[in-house]
């Protein structure tokens, strides 16, 4: 399994505070990893970090191989990163179908052009039309994004950042938020199509079901820094994991 | 929240129902000068080049989101562009103004927008406020150039180097410049229609609505609103080179960011979350504003009211309102 | 040597005046994050109410044959600044208080519109000419600095401005309702939730604002006529001054009218061509280097 991500010696410090303190993290090709941890461990600021959102104050992210540290948020999508976000955020003003397109239109670099009539652009809608289609949503495509279900937004949110066709995805929590039935749909519909692309995902999670079930590998954080990293059968019986996260010593069956 | 909302965003509108309005109107715009007197026609070639100028404004604040008070420093920059072109060059044809009203203010909006696109909100429309100031300032104080508070006089141009100016003013005015300014209008109406049904147009409505998530879509945010930015002022540009020979003369009062209120205003009035709104608004408030200033000294006063009660009550304007209206008598 | 210490009280009067008009504008936006581009013309209404009051009881004191006494004209002159603490008074809760929920756009637009009323009401009230009350101006001589005389009552307008200054400090940081001030500016759902009523605040600050443009207004009028348009420029002027000393902060208004003061009389000085836009492109580079202004918060 080759490495698709790395990083070395991650930080990110607000002040004192060290949120990711010098972390070594990876994600290898065609996985599905589970990023786990309380509240405050520092899994959202690593994805900030890998992501671009954040600048990291000391450290590297590297990508295929190239340094993506300095890079900008538009360089790192167009080299493969892309990510959904906590907080479902979508252009609520827009159909299901406009947001996805809008992301294909991105990533093609046709936001660049201003005179030609984004309406005419079959390929782009009909893509568009396949991706939700992918989701289970094809029923959804003219509803505003703002007039849909938590579940539907969640999905919609990976949707658009499938759309830009990224190597390496991070979900950030898909299933807050979202009634206990429709967990699993959502989940199996998401590494059905991830699985399918290869595509790697990392996911953050803090339902340890839905970690448990899905994932091929799970990275537990503590504090900033990693606290263990394994399959999940190995998660599951390790000491640390166990007290800090899970609580007891008998963990999940 | 799980109901379907029935309202169709303004990106659905399919271009075919667009026609259907704008024909009619492109009928009476075209007939005008044979069923109004001289007055009217040119009060409405007024009331189109205002309109180009909203139009050219709205790209920045119903698009894009950002609420800029310094277009009547483009809008000048255009007008003295022509004037100084007269002044220094001997120029006369109307296509070498406009050329020149479009170089300047490439130039202009490109050194503006780099620092304005760091902003957002208050600071934007504060900045926009301080620079178009600045130039207001300049045309003031370099008065052996602009012409100070005097300002310069601008002569009728010559259109297609055909038709001059020569001979009866105001007949010309209201006959041939009329339908050159109609035939602006109407290629600047397309072009900005072509521009914000672009993917390009797209982009900047997201980058208005979330620009957090547009920036993970991809979109490098400053560099789009730097070219809405642009676009918009040339359009402005335009606007002021077109509307110096109706006026015969520019003073530095148009680059006054009071000037830019106005441009607000209108667009405001129009309703600026719709394409049509700003050039509706621009045409109806250059009349209010005529017959206000004919009826009252006060006239700030009754347009201040307008505005102030158009905020309270009707926020969409007069194509929001009008279009709500509509829907809401078919669903009947 | 004289010139110097003249340029330097000229500075002052002008950034003594430019802190009452500016640091009203940045207390309200401070405390309601909204910026009122009537502002000016709240300062304009407070020359001229001024000026009107002052000039009327003197000319009418002289009619009658008697000498006006200083003493009486300056009781008279925070008029200006009471009238328009009056008018921020209404103006809040029925104009501005609808805003609040809604986008910023909509803030600015409602203050634009009020601008062009309040200009054409000033207009109305007292006409399109100059209204001055001089004599108490005059009433106040001149000293000798050097070889040169300087006006008595400019040291006035300088009094009150740092008087202004202190007293604001101490009132924002040294009083009751400062601290509920300052807490409702920073958070005011919480300010809220502890039982703190928003909406009387907000028209406190608001009077509060509008009084110390009034209050510029007032004092400044003896020495310079209350003319049409005095509330436009002033709001640049302002403008300017919070940009470059910050948004919402009280330091940042001083601060800013002390640089703008003296740049002026500086380029009045050295460039008297390019003056004003000296100053407009000394705001556009404090916007370009620091956003938020010297001391603001965005």
């Amino acid at each position: 399994m080759t490495v698709l991500l790395e990083t070395r010696k991650l930080l990110k410090q607000f002040g004192e505070f060290r949120a990711v303190d010098h972390v070594d993290f990876r994600v290898e090709e065609g996985e599905v990893l589970g990023l786990i941890g309380s509240n405050g461990a520092g899994k959202t600021t690593l994805v900030n970090l890998i992501s671009g959102l954040l600048r990291a104050d000391a450290g590297q992210i590297v990508f295929r191989g190239h340094d993506v540290t300095g890079q900008t948020v538009h360089e790192r999508i167009a080299a493969g990163i892309a990510r959904s976000f906590q907080l479902v955020n979508l252009f609520d003003q827009l159909s299901a179908l406009d947001n996805v397109a809008l992301a294909i239109f991105s990533r093609q670099g046709k936001t660049r052009k201003l005179f030609a009539l984004a309406e005419l652009d079959r390929p782009v809608w009909q893509e568009a039309m396949d991706i939700l289609h992918l989701f289970r949503m094809e029923a959804k495509v003219r509803i505003l994004a703002g007039g849909l279900s938590q579940g539907e937004r969640k999905l919609l949110d990976v949707a658009i950042a499938y759309a830009l066709k990224p190597k390496l995805l991070f979900l950030d929590e898909p299933t807050s938020g979202v009634g206990t039935r429709e967990k699993a749909p959502i989940m199996d519909t998401i590494t059905a199509v991830v699985r399918s692309e290869r595509i790697s995902a990392a996911i953050i999670e803090h339902d340890m079901d839905v970690v448990f079930s899905y994932s091929d590998r799970i990275v537990a954080m503590h504090q900033g820094a990693i606290l263990a990293d394994g399959t999940p059968d190995e998660i599951r019986r390790d000491e640390r994991v166990l007290t800090t996260l899970i609580g007891t010593p008998e963990a999940h069956p | 929240m799980s109901t379907a909302t029935t309202v169709i965003p303004l990106e659905h509108r399919s271009p075919l129902r667009a026609l259907g309005w704008a024909i009619p109107a492109l009928v009476v715009l075209v007939a005008l000068p044979w069923v109004a007197d001289q007055y009217q026609t040119i009060l409405l070639a007024y009331g189109l080049v205002m309109g180009i100028s909203a139009l050219g404004f709205n790209l920045l604040l119903g698009y894009t989101g950002l609420l800029s008070f310094g277009h009547s420093a483009f809008f000048g920059v255009g007008a003295y562009t022509v004037a100084l072109m007269v002044k220094y060059l001997g120029v006369s044809s109307m296509e070498l103004f406009l050329a020149g009203a479009i170089v300047t203010c490439v130039l202009v909006t490109a050194v503006f927008g780099v620092a304005c696109v760091r902003y957002t909100r208050i600071f934007f429309s504060i900045l926009t406020m301080a620079l178009s100031q600045v130039l207001w300032s300049l045309a003031f104080k370099f008065f052996w150039v602009t012409g100070g508070t005097d300002g310069l006089r601008v002569p009728t141009p010559t259109l297609l180097g055909l038709v001059t100016g020569k001979g009866d003013k105001i007949a010309f005015l209201a006959t041939a410049y009329y339908y050159y300014v109609l035939g602006v209008f109407i290629i600047c109406v397309a072009v900005m229609w072509v521009v914000v049904s672009s993917p390009f147009g797209r982009a900047l409505q997201a980058i208005r609505d979330n620009e957090v998530r547009a920036e993970f879509v991809g979109i490098q945010i400053r560099q789009y609103r730097w070219v809405a930015f642009l676009v918009s002022g040339v359009f402005t540009g335009l606007a002021g080179a077109l509307w110096v020979p109706l006026n015969g003369l520019t003073t530095p009062d148009i680059m006054h960011w009071t000037f830019s209120g106005e441009i607000v205003f209108m667009t405001v009035l129009g309703g600026f979350r719709s394409f049509t709104g700003p050039i509706i608004g621009a045409i109806v408030f250059n009349y209010l504003k005529t017959y206000a200033v004919g009826y009252t000294v006060y006239w700030q006063l009754l347009l201040g009211v307008v505005l102030v009660v158009l905020v309270l009550s009707l926020p969409t304007g007069i194509v929001g309102t009008a279009g709500r209206l509509w829907a809401r008598g078919r669903a009947r | 040597m004289d010139t110097l210490v003249i340029h330097v009280l000229n500075a002052l009067l002008y950034a003594s005046v430019l802190f009452l008009i500016a640091g009203g504008l940045s207390l309200i936006y401070g405390v309601m994050r909204i910026v009122n581009l009537a502002h000016g013309n709240l300062y304009a209404f407070g020359a001229y109410v001024t000026a009107w009051i002052v000039g009327g009881v003197a000319v009418r004191l002289q009619a009658g044959g008697g000498e006006p006494s200083t003493l009486l004209l300056l009781a008279l002159l925070p008029a200006g600044a009471v009238a328009a603490a009056a008018v921020g008074a209404v103006l809040e809760p029925t104009l501005l208080r609808p805003f609040y929920k809604r986008a910023e756009e909509y803030q600015l637009l409602v203050t634009f519109g009020l601008l062009m009323i309040i200009d054409d009401v000033i207009r109305f009230l007292w006409g399109p000419y100059p209204l001055s009350a001089s004599v108490l101006f005059e009433n106040f001589g001149s000293v000798t600095i050097g070889d040169s005389i300087y006006p008595t009552y400019n040291f006035l307008v300088i009094a009150v401005g740092g008087l202004a200054a202190v007293f604001l400090w101490a009132f924002i940081y040294r009083t009751r309702f400062g601290v509920v001030l300052r807490a409702t500016s920073q958070d005011m759902r919480m300010s809220s939730a502890l039982g703190v009523n928003v909406n009387r605040v907000y028209v406190q600050a608001f009077t509060l604002g509008c009084l110390m443009a009034g209050l510029g207004g007032a004092i400044i009028v003896p020495s310079q006529s209350a003319v049409l348009g005095m509330g436009v420029d002033a709001l640049i002027l302002s403008f300017i001054v919070v940009v470059v000393g910050g948004l919402g902060s009280l330091e940042g208004a001083l601060l800013g009218a002390l640089i703008v003061g003296f740049v002026r009389e500086a380029g009045i000085a050295w460039f008297p061509e390019i003056e004003l836009a000296v100053l407009y492109l000394i705001a556009a580079g404090v916007l370009l280097v620091r956003p938020a202004g010297l001391f603001g918060r965005a």
